[in-house]
């Protein structure tokens, strides 16, 4: 993480010169890592989601829903995973979307794909993770996040579940052929700041929270501590794990930067990345959403699926990694 | 015709912030209309909405997605109830 030298330099001269915490202490080694992890993930945060604002706003959701009337199977649901990378990490969005792809008769495995990947894989966690765990980390986050996607996304097309939506659902059916307003660069760049900013804005509290208490672990729990329970020979702390993750959506921004200092105190990196994809993909409050336009079955069927996913990534990189 | 400025959302915090701020915003316009905060999915189903929450000015949909602009929501307020 070299680009990061000119932060901790910042860091080491917050702690050392202004703040004046004597050196070679906890408490220094716990201020040190509050400011040198809070610059490093707003840097972070603040760059990587105006990019993707900026390549989200050549795709808005209008758009996809075209791409994806006119895919089959198989390409639907690889596209759509991809695609859910770059929507907005919110659950406001999960039935409007829902609703206007199964409406463009965008198929019910491709839509679902989309509704998967786009919580699970967001540019807030990307930061995080990248900042917490390196780029390796990040990427193999992603990569199962959109496996996990293109498969639940593809049996459940199987399935044929289409009974089990609301019928009102297929009532209305929308032409996908959207014909939206061009956007100029100059919109563009202004779109990305607002959101970037707005972002920011919602999660930084979180961030601040979860950091500073990833700080005071980091200073004052003992190495390893957490090994007896929660290391990578204890099989129970998958599927624990990624309990827990469920209610815990709201606050995934919060999360993320302390599961970083439980990882150092001993937590299987598998049982980590299950934890964060059972905080982001599996949610609670967006299942009790859906339930207006899906019968509950199919919202077991679905949490079911991803969150056998899940646990099965976990227990893949407890063992590889 | 009445005038109607709805709020649609899916029924979220973030919808019910913005009908807030949408409700605040006719108040200060010393608006006679009654700013309705419609959470029935049906009705986004109904506007073909892909983002919610969203601005409807008389049955039509004027902003979509989340606004914290009080400014933006009058302009659009103002521009399509014709003031």
């Amino acid at each position: 993480m070299s680009i990061f030298y000119p932060v901790h330099l910042l860091a080491e001269w917050l702690t050392y010169s202004v703040f004046r915490v004597a050196a070679d202490t906890t408490l220094a080694g716990a201020v040190n890592f509050f400011i040198f992890d809070t610059l490093k993930i707003f840097i972070l945060l603040a760059v990587i989601i105006f990019v993707v604002s900026v390549i989200r706003s050549f795709l808005p959701p209008e758009k996809i829903r075209y791409i994806l009337s006119h895919k089959n199977k198989y390409t639907g649901n690889m596209i759509a995973s991809v695609l859910g990378i770059i929507t907005p990490f919110c659950s406001c969005s999960a039935i409007p979307l829902f609703l206007g792809f199964v409406q463009a008769g965008v198929p019910l495995g491709t839509t679902f794909s989309f509704l998967v990947a786009s919580p699970m894989i967001n540019e807030v966690a990307l930061v995080l993770l990248l900042g917490m765990f390196g780029w390796r980390i990040a990427l193999i986050y992603i990569v199962s996040g959109l496996i996990i996607a293109i498969l639940s996304g593809v049996i459940i097309g199987r399935m044929k579940v289409e009974n089990l939506v609301e019928s009102f659902v297929y009532q209305n059916s929308v032409n996908a052929a959207a014909d939206l307003p061009r956007m100029r660069w100059p919109n563009r760049i202004a779109y990305a700041r607002d959101y970037t900013l707005d972002i920011i804005k919602k999660v930084w509290p979180y961030i601040l929270i979860g950091i500073g208490v990833g700080a005071w672990i980091h200073g004052y729990v003992p190495a390893d501590f957490l090994a007896r329970y929660a290391g990578a020979d204890k099989w129970y702390a998958v599927p624990l794990a990624v309990l827990i993750g469920i209610p815990l959506y709201s606050n995934a921004a919060g999360i993320i930067p302390l599961v970083g200092a439980l990882t150092e105190k001993g937590v299987a990196m598998g049982t980590t990345l299950a934890f964060m994809m059972a905080v982001t993909a599996l949610s609670l409050p967006e299942f009790m959403i859906l339930k207006r336009v899906m019968k509950t079955r199919l919202i077991l069927i679905f949490a079911g699926i991803v969150g056998a996913g899940i646990l099965f990534s976990g227990y893949l990189f407890n063992w590889l990694l | 015709m009445d005038k109607t400025i709805e709020v649609i959302g899916s029924g979220c915090p973030t919808c019910k912030k913005f009908y807030e701020i949408a409700a605040k915003a006719a108040q200060e316009m010393d608006l006679d209309i009654k700013v309705e905060y419609v959470a029935d999915v049906r009705r986004i189903a109904q506007m073909g909405l892909m983002r919610s929450p969203a601005l409807a000015i008389n049955g039509k949909p004027v902003l979509v997605g989340f606004t914290p602009d009080m400014e933006k929501i009058k302009k659009a307020i103002r521009d399509n109830l014709q003031l």
